[in-house]
Formats: C-alpha cells, sequence, structure tokens
C-alpha cells in the first residue's frame, strides 16, 4: 500500500488476511487512490460490505464508516443509509456470489431504481472465504469444488445485466493493470446516480489451483492476456474478456 | 396529526403512531393484511420529512431499515408472518448490532400463505426464537386502535433505549378494526443516546446499554454481525468476547425487564379463576369476566401487554392467588407453555386455529366446563 493511502486505514487491523496473489489488496489500493485522487472526505462516506472475502476489503480495513452486513445483502443496507443521508456517499464493494448469486435481486432493482450509490464487484468467479465452490459468474468448464467435472452452468454476464436493469454507469476492468481501473472507480463515485464496476480479481488459492493456473503469476498473465477492449458493436472472440466502459 | 378524537383504522393508527415516535424511514414490501401501513406513511411520509421506499423483498425491507438506522434515523417495517420468516436473518443482525428499529407484524392464519385475510396468533414463537443463536427481544401486543397508536410509539421508545429490535405484534383483526383513537400533545419520546468518541458496541454504565452515534458523524464506525469487541472489530475466535457479547445481549433486556414489562388487571383482587390473555384475545376475555362476573363467577383478566420479556413473575403470582389459569389464544398453545412453566396451579388450554377470533361466549364455556367438571 503507497504511503500517502495509509492515513485511509486503520493500520491496527493490517495486514489484511488476504492470501499471497489474492486480486483484493490490489482492488483496495485502486479503490483507496481513487478516493484521494478524486479529493472525496473519508469522513462523508460509508462503506457497505456483505460476507465472503470482498466483504473484508473494507471492513475493518478502511478507517471510515463501514457496515459488514449480512450475506447478500449489502446493496439494501445502503440503499437506507442513502436514503437516511443523501448527503453521504455510499459506495459497496462485495465478492461476485454476494452481490451476483445470492444478492442478484437487490443488484438488479438498485440499478432499476438507480439509487445514487456505488456497487464495485470484486469478482473472482468462486466462493473463496468457504472454500472454492462455483458461483454465478464461474466460467463453464472451470473446475471447482462443487464442480468437480467441470462447470456446467453459464455465468452471468454482470455489466450486461445491471445495464439492462438500467444502471447509469457500468464498466468491467481487471486488477491488471490498475491505472484504468482507478479511472473507472473515480467517473463511479462521481457518478450521480447508480454506478457498478465488475472487477475482475484473481483467486489463486482456489480458482487458480483447480484450473492450471498454478502460480499466482499465472492467473495474472491469463487476464493480462485475455483482457481487450471491445468497441461497440463489436463481438468479443471466443476466450476475450471484453473490458472497459459499456454504459455512460 | 394534531391532537384529537379520530375514526382510525388498527393499521392508520399505527403509522400515525410511528409518525409521531418521529419514524423518518420506512422501507417494506406489500403483505396482507399489513399493507395499509405501508401506504399510510406512502401518504404521510412527504409532509412529514421522511423516505419512505417500496423495497423488492421483506428481506431488502429490513436491510434498508438497519441501515437506515445506523444513519440516524428512527426506522420501521411492517409485515405479515410468511414476511417476516423472509426478514428473520436480518433480525438477528440488528439484535447482533443493538440496532433500534420496529418490526410490526399483523398476524394471519399460517403455517406457509395460510389464510392472508385471517387472524392469528400464531407467531408469537417466531418472533422470540426465529433468528439463530441466543438473544432477547422486546414485543407488545395492543389489542384496540389506541393501542396500535400508543404502543407504536412505545415500541419506538423501547426500542431506542434498549438498542433492540421491537416487535409490534398485532394480528389481522386489531390491524383492520376501526374505531376512536385519541391523539394527545404530551407524549414520552425517547431518542437514543449519544456520547462522542465512546466505544459504540461496549458496556456503558449500569443499564448494560451502549451509547449509539450514527454514520456521518466522524466516528469511523465499525458495524457487523460478527462477533465484535466494544469498537467493533471482528472477534470470531475468541471465546470471552463472545460470551461476554450475547449475555449482555440477554441481560441488557431481562435486568431491566421491570422498566419494560407492561401488564394490566381486571377484577383480579378476589379471583379464584384468572384468564391470561394477549392482543385481541385480551379483548374477548375482558368480556367473558364480565358476563362470568353476572353469573356470579369470580373471574379475572391479567392482560399481557408485553408478551416478551415474558412477564413471569407476575404470572407466577397470580398462579399462586386462583385455583385456575385459563389461556385463551389463537394458535394451538404457544405462550401457555411458558405459563404453564412458571404457574404453580391449573392451566387449561384454549385454542382456536380456524381463523376466526376467539369469541367471548367460547371463553365464558370453556371456563365453566373447567370450573365445574374438572
Amino acid at each position: 500500500m503507497p504511503k500517502g493511502l495509509q492515513k485511509y486505514l486503520r493500520l491496527q487491523a493490517m495486514p489484511t488476511p488476504f492470501c499471497p496473489g489474492c486480486g483484493h489488496g490490489m482492488l483496495m489500493t485502486a479503490i483507496l487512490h481513487a478516493i484521494d485522487e478524486a479529493g472525496l472526505d473519508i469522513n462523508n462516506m460509508v462503506f457497505v460490505s456483505g460476507i465472503g472475502c470482498a466483504g473484508w476489503i473494507p471492513s475493518p480495513h478502511f478507517n471510515a464508516d463501514t457496515l459488514h452486513t449480512t450475506h447478500g445483502r449489502p446493496i439494501a443496507f445502503a440503499t437506507g443509509v442513502k436514503l437516511a443521508n443523501p448527503e453521504l456517499k455510499v459506495v459497496v464493494i462485495s465478492g461476485d456470489g454476494d452481490l451476483a448469486s445470492i444478492g442478484g435481486n437487490h443488484l438488479i432493482h438498485a440499478a432499476r431504481r438507480d439509487m445514487p450509490i456505488t456497487v464495485i464487484c470484486a469478482n473472482n468467479s468462486i466462493y473463496g472465504m468457504t472454500g472454492g465452490q462455483a458461483s454465478s459468474t464461474t466460467p463453464i468448464d472451470a473446475i471447482s469444488k462443487t464442480t468437480p467435472s467441470g462447470n456446467i452452468e453459464r455465468p452471468f454476464d454482470l455489466c450486461r445485466l445491471v445495464g439492462a436493469s438500467g444502471a447509469g454507469y457500468v464498466a468491467r476492468y481487471s486488477v491488471v493493470p490498475l491505472k484504468p481501473l482507478i479511472k473507472s472507480i473515480i467517473t463511479a463515485l462521481n457518478h450521480n446516480g447508480f454506478s457498478f464496476i465488475d472487477v475482475l480479481s484473481p483467486c489463486p488459492t482456489y480458482f487458480g489451483r483447480m484450473n492450471k493456473m498454478k502460480r499466482p503469476v499465472d492467473m495474472f498473465d491469463d487476464l493480462k492476456k485475455r483482457c481487450k477492449k471491445i468497441k461497440k458493436g463489436e463481438k468479443s472472440e471466443e476466450g476475450v474478456i471484453p473490458i472497459g466502459v459499456f454504459v455512460e | 396529526m394534531k391532537a384529537g378524537s379520530y375514526l382510525l383504522q388498527g393499521n392508520e393508527a399505527c403509522a400515525e403512531g410511528a409518525i409521531r415516535a418521529g419514524c423518518k424511514f420506512y422501507a417494506g414490501y406489500p403483505i396482507s393484511p399489513s399493507s395499509e401501513i405501508m401506504e399510510r406513511i406512502a401518504n404521510r411520509f412527504p409532509e412529514c420529512k421522511g423516505a419512505f421506499i417500496q423495497m423488492e423483498d421483506e428481506i431488502a425491507s429490513i436491510s434498508a431499515v438497519i441501515g437506515a438506522s445506523w444513519t440516524g434515523a428512527k426506522a420501521m417495517t411492517a409485515t405479515s408472518g410468511p414476511g417476516l420468516s423472509l426478514m428473520l436473518e436480518n433480525i438477528g443482525y440488528a439484535i447482533m448490532t443493538e440496532t433500534p428499529c420496529v418490526i410490526v407484524d399483523v398476524q394471519r392464519a399460517g403455517p406457509s400463505t395460510g389464510q392472508a385475510t385471517k387472524p392469528s396468533q400464531g407467531d408469537v414463537m417466531q418472533i422470540r426464537w426465529g433468528a439463530s443463536g441466543d438473544y432477547q427481544i422486546i414485543a407488545l401486543c395492543p389489542w384496540s386502535v389506541q393501542e396500535m397508536y400508543d404502543l407504536t410509539i412505545e415500541s419506538f421508545n423501547l426500542s431506542e433505549q434498549f438498542r433492540v429490535p421491537v416487535f409490534l405484534l398485532c394480528d389481522e383483526a386489531v390491524g383492520h378494526l376501526r374505531e376512536k383513537c385519541v391523539i394527545k400533545d404530551d407524549i414520552e419520546i425517547i431518542n437514543r443516546k449519544k456520547a462522542k468518541g465512546k466505544p459504540p458496541f461496549g458496556q456503558d454504565g449500569d443499564d448494560l446499554i451502549p451509547p449509539m452515534p450514527s454514520f456521518g458523524e466522524g466516528e469511523r464506525l465499525l458495524v457487523t454481525g460478527s462477533t465484535h469487541n466494544e469498537w467493533g472489530f471482528r472477534k470470531t475466535s475468541d471465546p470471552d468476547v463472545q460470551m461476554r457479547l450475547v449475555k449482555r445481549l440477554s441481560d441488557k433486556i431481562l435486568l431491566n425487564q421491570d422498566k419494560i414489562i407492561r401488564t394490566e388487571n381486571y377484577l383480579l383482587d378476589d379471583a379464584e379463576i384468572g384468564i391470561i390473555a394477549y392482543g385481541i384475545t385480551a379483548r374477548a376475555s375482558l368480556k367473558a369476566v364480565k358476563i362470568l362476573r353476572e353469573k356470579g363467577i369470580k373471574a379475572g383478566l391479567l392482560r399481557l401487554k408485553t408478551l416478551w420479556p415474558f412477564p413471569e413473575k407476575v404470572i407466577g403470582e397470580l398462579s399462586a392467588m386462583v385455583k385456575k389459569l385459563i389461556v385463551p389464544e389463537m394458535n394451538l398453545g404457544q405462550i401457555v407453555r411458558e405459563i404453564e412453566r412458571v404457574s404453580k396451579c391449573d392451566v387449561v388450554r384454549l385454542s382456536k386455529v380456524n381463523g376466526e377470533v376467539i369469541t367471548p361466549s367460547e371463553i365464558v364455556e370453556e371456563l365453566l366446563l373447567a370450573k365445574y367438571y374438572s
């Protein structure tokens, strides 16, 4: 974590519990960097998270108001926070299992309402905290503890889902490289309405090891290779993960 | 609403009571027979500067209520049995995070969808034990439109004072009843205590209730449903922190139960037979007592305005004074088991689960049977 960002951390909560090679620490850096660069007052922000590894990104690490909720419900809690005090900037940071699987209903409805909150989905395509089970974003054929012969269910394209639900800002970036992600977070934080970023964050401990990416660096290389910016109307090739801003 | 007498429906009176108590946030999901509460709030909140939202389900409703409460707003939701079932996980969260909120349960006949517009008292144990783990909650049972107003205000006061979810446990019959409701000007309103820089989950003073800051006050709060220390840091493997927290969550209610529990006695001084009842059933019971007294039978009524924490002391004392207790309730015998647990005399059950209220004559009949034939 860069020295200049340490003021945003509860240092007694450090180091983070994230596994070596986990992308969540990088996402954490990107979020704090974006807050700093956007000149936002962290005392005027509330960070809401759910259950799972990603729920730990803000809680207990961010030295700000944090609300660590039940599994799948952070967006619904955040809705109450925002409506009770619209002056506060409310940011939801949680995982794909939390936001898109168990909490999918709240995600689409908050987008439909254009609830003025920012939702950052730390998407590692797997349930990390419970030990590597498939989620609603696990790719077809991927191995997980609950898909030992390969996943037969189609994953959500979260950006298309949230975009179709009416969100005003929708983007996808991976944690490598960090710069475009930081820029996207700044835009999302400044967006006046519902904003959503699908952040691809590797889980080498479970997803990587079960899917022929033994070392953390293999997962970063894979993301770098497969993530490509796609122009509007252009179809992405097989295996490519489209990144960039989809709705603005 | 200005002070005066009004003809109101029970659910409308509940909404008005909430507004009078200072409720500034309501999130809900439509469900019979509670929806009039939400509709009244939706109409009245713009002029009261409250925030109302109809959420996508009951899980989201209680979540938003808890979020709003931590942001400083007095918050409530209303539902019925099946919706309450959906709320239970986050009711547990509200208990664990000591979040003041009011949950109205307008009971209908269950299980499951059951009879959506028929009264029941089937949720008395669901609200008490439905969430996981050990805890205490507060539940009040109104028996009139007047009490739908008064006890809603009382629910907010208790919830703010003890930092616990408070249930206004009514039923379809009281919720849909229309009768006179007197609205007064001089009503005591209690707000949560504040103390800057104090631990929001610590043991503050003798009453075991810590002060509660809000988001945006610069306190940099850590709120979590996981086991936490006095500052909100997760301590999920510390046996001592777990034990102290869980014990305090119960003790703060149990050690203060004399301040919480409200019961009413009707003609109990010389009674040989006591009826114990709550909610709409207590109303039929009072009529039954009057009929029995006309027949020369010394019957009396103990009405439980507070159902949880359970008024076991007053029931235990009553059971030592009377020969028999009769417990009518619109379920197959839920509260009666609690009464049996603390009573020294015979306890007779009167259950009714056909979706209709218990009538005074049914209670009279049961009581005459119990008096003369058993």
